[in-house]
């Protein structure tokens, strides 16, 4: 949407680790607010036409969100973040891992590390994610992936419908 | 149990291994010589290679020659292209809902 706000993603493999940088135009409290409250993450956390719900999230140390990606045929897929660490405004840390419905997780998760910081009205979010393995990393696209052939699927049939 | 491709590249010999035979195929016994390493040892890093398809094996007579399998690693490449992608795709959408929420605080 915005061309000149800079956009990075790198990817360490040896070190089994992701890097992504990303800057938004908008202060720095708004852009936190966005991604630690549950109500404003749920309206940009997944990638349409997945949508993401939260059913509930505790923003503290120790605390946790609870939530899921849904793809547009309903199929859920839950993970649980468990906040590690938060510095106001400034970074929080979490440990990311799928779950079932009933909040059981599948370990091993991922470490995320999330750091913001403003300049001339502009904020910038660096994100770390460490990835013990990359059938976890796998299985994040796996989700996205059913979304992803929905949409194609609905495509097909519209355009059969046209034709 | 299939290993991981993540663990398999993060060994810093089984990376070496993997650069050295993407130049020349090469058998276990000339591995081992070129890394200064037991026969049992290369064995263990080729067999984690195997498994996640980054080497396969070719036979010449009585020889292994092991070959890297560039397809693997673009598959893994491929990937991380489509999550790279999504990020995009959710970025874009936060974009939107910020510049929602600062007309509405206007």
């Amino acid at each position: 949407m915005n061309n000149d706000l800079l956009f990075d993603f790198n990817v360490d493999k040896a070190a089994k680790t992701v890097y992504i940088t990303r800057e938004f135009n908008a202060g720095l409290p708004l852009v936190w607010d966005a991604f630690t409250k549950a109500e404003l993450l749920d309206q940009w956390g997944a990638p349409a036409p997945m949508r993401a719900k939260t059913k509930y999230m505790d923003f503290k140390v120790g605390g946790r969100r609870f939530y899921a990606m849904i793809s547009p045929d309903g199929q859920e897929r839950w993970a649980v973040q468990e906040f590690t660490s938060i510095t106001p405004k400034t970074n929080f840390k979490m440990y990311n891992a799928f779950a079932d419905k009933d909040e059981n997780r599948e370990l091993p998760g991922s470490d995320w590390n999330y750091n913001f910081s403003e300049q001339n009205g502009i904020t910038k979010v660096d994100i770390t994610i460490y990835n013990e393995s990359f059938e976890r990393l796998e299985k994040l696209l796996e989700g996205f992936k059913i979304g992803f052939t929905m949409t194609l699927k609905n495509l097909e049939v519209l355009l059969a419908t046209l034709s | 149990m299939k290993q991981d491709i993540f663990q398999a590249i993060s060994d810093p010999t089984r990376r070496a291994i993997l650069t050295l035979i993407a130049i020349k195929a090469l058998t276990p016994n000339a591995m081992a010589e070129k890394f200064d390493m037991t026969r049992q040892a290369v064995s263990k890093h080729i067999k984690v290679l195997h498994e996640c398809e980054l080497i396969k094996p070719e036979h010449s007579g009585r020889e292994i020659y092991y070959h890297f399998n560039a397809k693997k690693m673009q598959e893994f490449d491929n990937w991380l292209a489509q999550f790279r992608q999504n990020w995009e795709t959710q970025f874009n959408q936060l974009d939107q809902l910020l510049s929602t929420i600062k007309e509405q605080k206007k």
